[in-house]
């Protein structure tokens, strides 16, 4: 498994409730499950992704993570996990706030914009970056967001989602080892994994 | 539902079976919604596979409007069509026979073995053509129950059916929780929207205004064919969509070149539909067709178990839900499905939707899809495990390749 779910997968404590927003085929819901026997329910707008996550025996919605989660009772759910899509989200700040009202705790995750590797591409070549965590051009992203750590601080503050947990990592090797960045993570990590509550 | 020569994408065929028929509220009669009652009636049904010793391995199976017990296999050597889901149930299929008990039986008001207004009415030993009382989905279910009690099965693994057989499905969920280990409800509803009451109605309308059909009395005599095939006609158009039809016949023109400026069949579509009216009159009784429309129609889960919320008549759900539709159903779209997958969430109840992309509209859930063979085999292998305490197992298509699934998604 990818070194940034195998972060949040030792996040979760066993039996809990976790909803995987964007939860792709499954991978890490099925580990959850499996490995944690926690009840989890995933959200998937691709019709293929989604009915793979199905046939793996998960409890998967296809639709999107916005209609979908505000059928789900305040409460409903220990952690609502939004992994690597936070990029790709229109309203961040609402589907954060929909988090926390029907999960206890919400994981978010993303690549960081403002890796050094990303800042040399921009100021060196003067292209937009392209990186194995983002491996789109400008033209065929899916992301309509750029992220740096230092600004995803900067919203929980102000929108006053408290960060309980920050976990900054670089992985390698096929992303599935990877290890955690304490100094100066907003240049050097490659992604930021944050555990937030409604402080 | 429409009628299809389709090959399965995967396993093999659930060979021979035969139509058997059991006598069911004797001596206590089967109460029905509408106050009335009915007993002694008969139930026809087919099964396929084996009960397990536990009897925990059976699958009831709940037909469409029009059709039959006769979901898989073949009656005998010289029969040129299998049942009409035999691409889903058989050996190595999604419901797989070598794993599952398979159930299903003709509905009470049908005209296929099953105890209908074409039958014999014991009080006056004539057909009970309009006398029949009105059945509801829940009394069919009933009967169902009937019928697995009759067949010592106390536990189902799953109940699955599409369009007015996921009707069924959805009534057998929140009638009897305590029974139903897994639900399927396919391209279906969890009531009747005035679209589609109004196209039964029009159907309905054309049998009544067929002077055969004679206040419903016409056995022994000229059936109306006339209306009852209009009526057909209209179901079809329903069944399928704007882009099938549209890639199936365009504005081609059948047997000719150009225009007669005469009204006979000129356009494909036309001689298609009629064709299809033609063959259904073949096999199916006016009456029947009346008090199936019918029961569809009265269907609304919330009303019946709610008091109109849909919330409310899923809280006495339990089930595991695999809830399906298709892109192209205009008949019963995807938000009807939708709603249904809300009202099981607010319960907290284990969901699983997938919308399918298929053109060609309703009765897509009939027509060959590895992604609905996938879904429903796995989901299905699913339950199996959890109910026996196994750990997962998952099913895959014999023979299936990423090929042929992605040429499906398509």
């Amino acid at each position: 498994m990818r070194f940034d779910l195998s972060v949040i997968a030792g996040w979760i404590e066993p039996g809990a409730r976790v909803l995987d927003l964007g939860c792709g085929a499954g991978t890490l819901l099925d580990h959850l499950v499996r490995e944690r026997a926690v009840r989890g329910t995933g959200v998937e707008h691709d019709e293929v992704r989604a009915s793979a996550a199905i046939a793996k025996g998960l409890s998967v919605i296809h639709g999107d993570i916005f209609e979908e989660i505000a059928d789900y009772p305040d409460g409903a759910f220990d952690y609502v996990i939004l992994s690597q899509t936070l990029q790709q989200v229109y309203e961040p700040d609402r589907l954060i706030a929909e988090m926390l009202r029907v999960g206890r705790r919400g994981v978010v995750s993303f690549p960081n914009f403002a890796v050094w590797y990303n800042r040399l591409m921009f100021l060196l070549l003067g292209r937009a970056p392209v990186s194995r965590e983002l491996p789109y051009e400008w033209y065929d992203t899916p992301n309509i967001r750029v992220i740096p750590i230092k600004d995803f601080r900067r919203f929980c503050r102000a929108k006053r989602f408290a960060i309980e947990r920050e976990v900054t990592i670089t992985t390698h090797h096929h992303e599935e080892r990877g290890r955690v960045v304490a100094l100066l993570p907003n240049l050097r990590a490659s992604y930021g994994i944050y555990l937030l509550s409604r402080g | 539902m429409s009628e299809y020569e389709v090959e399965s994408l995967s396993g093999g065929s659930a060979g021979r079976v035969e139509k058997r028929f059991v006598t069911l509220g004797d001596p206590e009669p089967l109460g029905l919604e509408c106050g009335r009652s009915l007993g002694p009636f008969t139930l026809a049904y087919e099964t396929w596979g084996d009960l397990s010793p536990a009897r925990d391995n059976c699958v009831l199976i709940c037909h469409a409007l029009t059709g039959d017990s006769h979901a898989a296999g073949y009656y005998s050597e010289e029969d040129r069509k299998p049942g009409w889901w035999d691409i889903m149930i058989g050996p190595g299929k999604p419901i797989d026979t070598t794993k599952y008990f398979v159930v299903c039986s003709n509905v009470i008001g049908g005209c296929m073995g099953s105890t209908g207004p074409s039958s014999l009415n014991p009080a006056t030993g004539a057909p009970w053509a309009m006398d029949f009382p009105v059945v509801t989905m829940g009394d069919m279910v009933k009967a169902q129950k009937l019928l697995l009690d009759h067949l010592g099965v106390s536990r189902l693994l799953a109940v699955v059916g599409g369009s007015v057989g996921g009707m069924q499905v959805l009534e057998w969920a929140v009638r009897y929780p305590g029974m139903v280990a897994a639900a399927i409800p396919l391209a279906t509803t969890c009531e009747h929207s005035a679209l589609a009451i109004a196209f039964n109605e029009v159907a309905r309308q054309a049998i009544m205004a067929d002077p055969a059909w004679n206040g419903g009395n016409y056995y022994g005599a000229a059936l109306p064919e006339y209306g009852l095939a209009v009526a057909r006609m209209v179901g079809h158009v329903t069944y399928l969509s704007d882009e099938a039809m549209r890639k199936k016949f365009g504005r081609s023109l059948q047997d000719r070149c150009g225009l007669s400026y005469r009204f006979e069949p000129e356009f494909q579509v036309e001689s298609y539909l009629r064709h299809q009216g033609r063959k259904f009159v073949e096999r199916f009784d006016a009456n029947a067709f009346l008090y199936m429309t019918k029961a569809a129609d009265y269907f609304s889960l919330q009303q019946a178990w709610g008091d109109g919320s849909l919330v409310n008549a899923f809280a006495r759900a339990a089930c595991r839900f695999l809830v399906v539709s298709f892109t192209s159903d205009w008949l019963y779209p995807t938000y009807q499905s939708k709603a249904m997958v809300q009202a099981m969430k607010k319960n907290g109840l284990d969901v699983s939707f997938c919308e399918i992309t298929a053109d060609l509209g309703h009765d897509a859930f009939l027509l060959p899809s590895a992604r609905l063979n996938s879904l429903v085999g796995n989901f299905l292998a699913v339950t199996q495990a959890r109910e026996r305490g196994a750990p997962p197992v998952s099913w895959t298509a014999p023979g299936a390749d990423a090929a042929r699934e992605d040429a499906h998604a398509l």
